[in-house]
């Protein structure tokens, strides 16, 4: 039995009417990861021993029949900017290619709570910064539909491995786009939620105030499951929302779903890639059919978004990152002169060029020079937008964006232009600017063959009805599959 | 002096919180290096704060205390910098908007009142410490120290010589101690001084400052300020200028040296804390805050005073530890005479804290027992020297004034038969001493009275045994 094309929902399904075991599952996942990730590279760390041992006791309990949660013995993939017990966590950097928390994220601690089992951690753009899973000491991630192409980032790791069968869900994180738009490249249900409905503790900061954990799964019912599992106020985390706690995994398939949905008139501009747009208007009369009305919208902050997301993320990185300084953690250049050196020299090395690039451009922006031309001007223009969605959630429950102007690139074609990778980002930022929940869903393919995502972008934790509306789609188009290189082969179904 | 002077103070206090600002450690001096550390503290990869409310109580405190504004909203800010002893590479501080505003300290220079201007207080919390030649070709951080809460106290640049500057410093140390917020010992480092100083002569604009940072004793803040007064005051006789520069004060050879000038002053790029929500006080809590708060010093100073009639500097030795001050009032309170106690805790028992400062806090001495001490002594029942000895005793086990007092015999004897039986007794037994007196030799009469006293063991009352003696030899 492979995994390779199981839900959480069907194989928690074979879990508890035990036609299939946690380990037999894990063994074949981890099969297939030491198959699959060499064309894939997905993976940085894999955890077999701990991973059999964790599906050794999901066995257990699932024996015991105790009403297990549904996430009971099923193999995850972890994003490697999350802390994990015992396991090293490196951020996809030189500077803590050796760091091994001693703590999970509070996110990692309630799916092991769950019974979740940890098959390893995941690739992604250095700390988060990137758009495309190339700027990795690992290498890049490669995009199970085409593998000449990029994955997308950062979480380009958690959505390659779930559309390539590696693991049945995973766990990404948002600060500007980094779940949702390889979810999109590679067919695959990505969620980034409310800032402040998962915990953060754990999660290794890039921009505290944009980063939020989500999931990324197979299709919209295993982010409602996963999300049942890691929602909720964690007291280790005070920006995390102390409210009551929903039941996303409920009530997803509704006959009838009179929303109103916005189409903002800047997100439709002639930087979207044909394909793309079509795609994307056409998912939007699937919800039309569903019940729902549309209108158009306006966000005139838009142009202005992608700099005030550079300018804050930027900033925030510079001050978050101050700490790997070679002298309590990460990379540390031996033989300096004197402490001035051992600074210069530990974060020369130890950080990767585009890491380099925005604390550079992040430490400009806080400077008591540029202060209040750059960041305080920033934050000017994160309300402004924040007011654009307030406004718009006056006459709309959903906006309506696509996840990126194109289909996934080829590998190398942005990373020499950072701006251009930057632009790309346009319809993402405004989630995390504006603290919104956001899902994209696959809504079909394009001339070459490769996904298209829509994006759902909601009020504040309106996760339910945004996966609603998901699985509205999602009931539609059917779920997309990557050709697979072992499609052939016995291992097959 | 030809030239004026201007200070203001900056002033780290660390907070006596149970647990340090933004995790569950302990909060405790001494510890073997790194014992006291965790993942939130080392500033660990994805580890987060959460604001410890007994520090924001505590800065509240000493705000109201110091007749501040307290902001109903503020919040916490980045201050960016790398040094070994700080792992985060930032100190989680206050920038704009501080939790306490516009206060003021009013000092006793000799009598003279003089109000001195809180510009603000902020929380932030502490770095770890670096100790230097513990191994060869290098230093060893210890990050015990590392997030403890800290209250920076920034006066305005009120105070106008050296000697208020201690004065003021004091008078603040007073009430952080007071108010319990800090226990301020300047030799373990919670409580220390920045000191900015500038000159003028009488009339002209403010000359430029200097900084001289981390004084931690009060005589060397003003020893400091002295010596940078004259140096500033010697550049601009000698027809220099005094630079605007951060000094460091080496109190062993009191000299400052210079450590960076304002070209080189650091840019701590500062951000709002995005890990952190912005700090509400509500009404409620403020008043539960203010109501918490006692009498103070300076106000018990003047209340001494005019009230009570004691001299100004014993009401300020008194009140120097509030301990001490609500043991007097106790006292004061059960014997009636005000001036009877202050006498006696400015000899008897300020002499027991002198030999050992903890005294107070061991003894069984408490502001009840020593009033009824007092007011055994201030009626005539017992001598000085029973009260020295009953003090002993209450300290050393504690117990019941009277009931010592009996058990040991100690009431002053007024039997007028008893007395005369003494006397008569004496003069039976010296008749040479007596004849002598009766012949004129006046100095055997004190031989003869301390025969009497010694009869009664001391615990009769010396003018009526006089009376008595008198009576008897003239007879
Ligand atoms: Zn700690």
């Amino acid at each position: 039995m492979s995994i390779q094309d199981l839900t959480i929902k069907e194989a928690s399904e074979l879990l508890r009417r035990r036609k299939v075991s946690s380990r037999e599952l894990t063994e074949s996942a981890l099969d297939r990861i030491r198959r699959e990730n060499g064309r894939i590279n997905a993976f940085i760390t894999v955890c077999d021993d701990l991973a059999l041992s964790q599906a050794d006791a999901a066995d257990k309990r699932l024996a015991g029949g105790d009403g297990a949660s549904p996430l009971c013995g099923v193999p995850m993939g972890i994003k490697d900017s999350i802390c994990t017990r015992g396991v090293r966590t490196t951020c996809a950097s030189r500077m803590l290619e050796q760091f091994v928390p001693p703590y999970n994220a509070t996110a990692v601690e309630s799916l092991l709570a769950s019974g979740s089992v940890l098959l390893g951690k995941l690739n992604m753009d250095e700390f988060g910064m990137g758009s495309s899973s190339e700027f990795s000491i690992f290498g890049s991630v490669k995009n199970p539909w085409d593998t000449g192409r990029v994955a997308g980032g950062s979480s380009g790791g958690p959505a390659a491995a779930v559309a390539s069968g590696l693991c049945c869900f995973a766990l990404g994180s948002d600060t500007g786009g980094s779940i949702r738009q390889p979810a999109s490249f590679c067919g695959v249900v990505g969620l980034k939620p409310t800032h402040g409905l998962i915990s953060r503790y754990g999660l290794v900061a890039y921009a505290p105030s944009l980063d939020q954990i989500g999931p990324i799964t197979s299709d919209v019912t295993d982010c409602a499951l996963v999300l049942d599992a890691i929602a909720g106020h964690d007291p280790r985390d005070p920006t995390s929302a102390n409210r009551e706690g929903e039941d996303y995994s409920q009530g997803l398939n509704r006959d009838k779903l009179p929303i109103r949905v916005g189409l903002p008139r800047e997100y439709f501009g002639p930087e979207l890639n044909k394909d793309v747009k079509n795609a994307v208007f056409k998912a939007v009369s699937m919800l039309e059919e569903a019940g729902s009305s549309t209108g158009e919208v306006s966000f005139p902050s838009t142009e202005h978004a992608i700099s005030a997301f550079y300018l804050i993320s930027s900033a925030e990185a510079s001050t978050s990152l101050g700490r790997y300084d070679g002298i309590r953690f990460g990379y540390r250049k031996t033989g300096a002169k004197d402490l001035e050196e051992l600074y210069q020299l530990s974060r020369s090395e130890g950080f990767g060029r585009e890491v380099k690039r925005r604390i550079l451009f992040g430490t400009h922006a806080l400077s008591a020079v540029y202060r209040d031309k750059l960041y305080n001007k920033a934050l000017r223009i994160r309300r402004m937008i924040a007011r654009d969605f307030s406004e718009a959630f006056e006459s709309f429950d959903v906006i309506v964006a696509p996840a990126y102007p194109e289909t996934a690139f080829r590998m190398g074609e942005k990373t020499g232009n950072p701006l251009k990778m930057y632009l790309g980002d346009i319809y993402n930022v405004g989630a995390n600017l504006a603290g919104l929940p956001a899902l994209v869903v696959p809504c079909g393919l394009d001339r070459r063959g490769l996904p298209i995502g829509i994006q759902l972008i909601g009020k504040p934790f309106s996760e339910k009805l945004l996966l609603r509306a998901g699985y509205a789609i999602e009931k539609r188009v059917g779920r997309l599959r990557p050709p697979r290189a072992g499609e052939e082969s016995s291992e097959g179904g | 002096m030809e030239y004026e002077v201007v200070i203001g103070l900056e002033i780290h206090a660390e907070l006596k919180t149970a647990t340090k600002m933004f995790c569950g450690c302990k909060n405790e001096f001494g510890a073997k290096p790194n014992t006291l550390v965790c993942p939130v503290c080392l500033g660990m990869p994805g580890a987060l704060p959460v604001m410890n409310m007994a520090a924001v109580e505590y800065a509240v405190r000493a705000g109201l205390a110091m007749n501040c504004k307290i902001s109903s909203f503020s919040k916490m800010d980045r201050k960016n910098y790398f040094y070994p002893d700080l792992p985060k590479a930032y100190q989680i501080s206050q920038y704009d908007l501080p939790l306490c505003t516009d206060g003021h300290v009013e000092i006793d220079v000799n009598g003279k009142y003089k109000r001195i201007g809180i510009e603000r207080i902020h929380l932030e919390e502490d770095a770890g410490k670096l100790i230097h030649d513990a191994i060869d070709h290098g230093s060893l951080v210890d990050y015990n120290r590392c997030g403890v809460p800290l209250i920076e106290i920034v006066s305005r640049p009120d105070i106008s010589s050296p000697e208020d500057a201690r004065i003021f410093l004091e008078t603040v140390k007073t009430i952080l101690e007071y108010t319990g917020v800090s226990d301020c010992k300047m030799q373990e480092g919670s409580l220390r001084a920045d000191v900015n100083l500038s000159v003028r002569r009488p009339g002209e604009p403010m000359g430029t400052r200097t900084e001289m940072k981390n004084i931690n004793s009060l005589h060397a803040v003003q020893r400091a300020a002295q010596a940078e007064a004259k140096r500033q005051a010697a550049v601009i006789r000698s027809g220099g200028r005094v630079i605007q520069e951060t000094r460091r004060w080496d109190d062993a050879r009191k000299e400052s040296f210079p450590l960076r000038s304002k070209e080189e002053a650091m840019d701590y790029r500062f951000m709002p804390e995005p890990d952190l929500v912005p700090l509400v006080i509500g009404q409620e809590w403020l008043e539960e805050i203010r109501r918490s708060i006692p009498e103070l010093a300076l106000s018990r100073v003047k209340r001494y005073i005019d009230d009570l009639g004691i001299p100004r500097y014993d009401a300020h030795l008194i009140t120097q530890s509030r301990f001490l001050a609500d043991m007097f009032e106790t006292a004061a309170a059960a014997c009636g005479n005000p001036k009877l106690v202050s006498n006696w805790i400015m000899t008897d028992i300020l002499r027991r804290i002198n030999e050992d400062k903890d005294f107070l806090a061991a003894s069984g001495l408490d502001g009840q027992n020593l009033g009824r001490v007092m007011l055994l002594l201030d009626k005539g029942e017992i001598t000085p020297n029973s009260a020295k000895e009953i003090l002993d005793i209450l300290a050393r086990e504690g117990g019941d004034p009277d009931a010592i007092t009996e058990k040991k015999g100690m009431r002053v004897q007024r039997d007028q038969n008893l007395i005369a039986r003494a006397v008569e007794e004496v003069i039976a037994q010296n008749p040479k001493a007596a004849a002598d007196y009766r012949a004129g030799k006046e100095k055997s009469f004190s031989f003869l009275m301390g025969k009497a006293m010694a009869a009664l063991k001391g615990r009769a009352d010396p003018v009526q045994v006089r009376e008595l003696l008198l009576r008897r030899l003239k007879e």
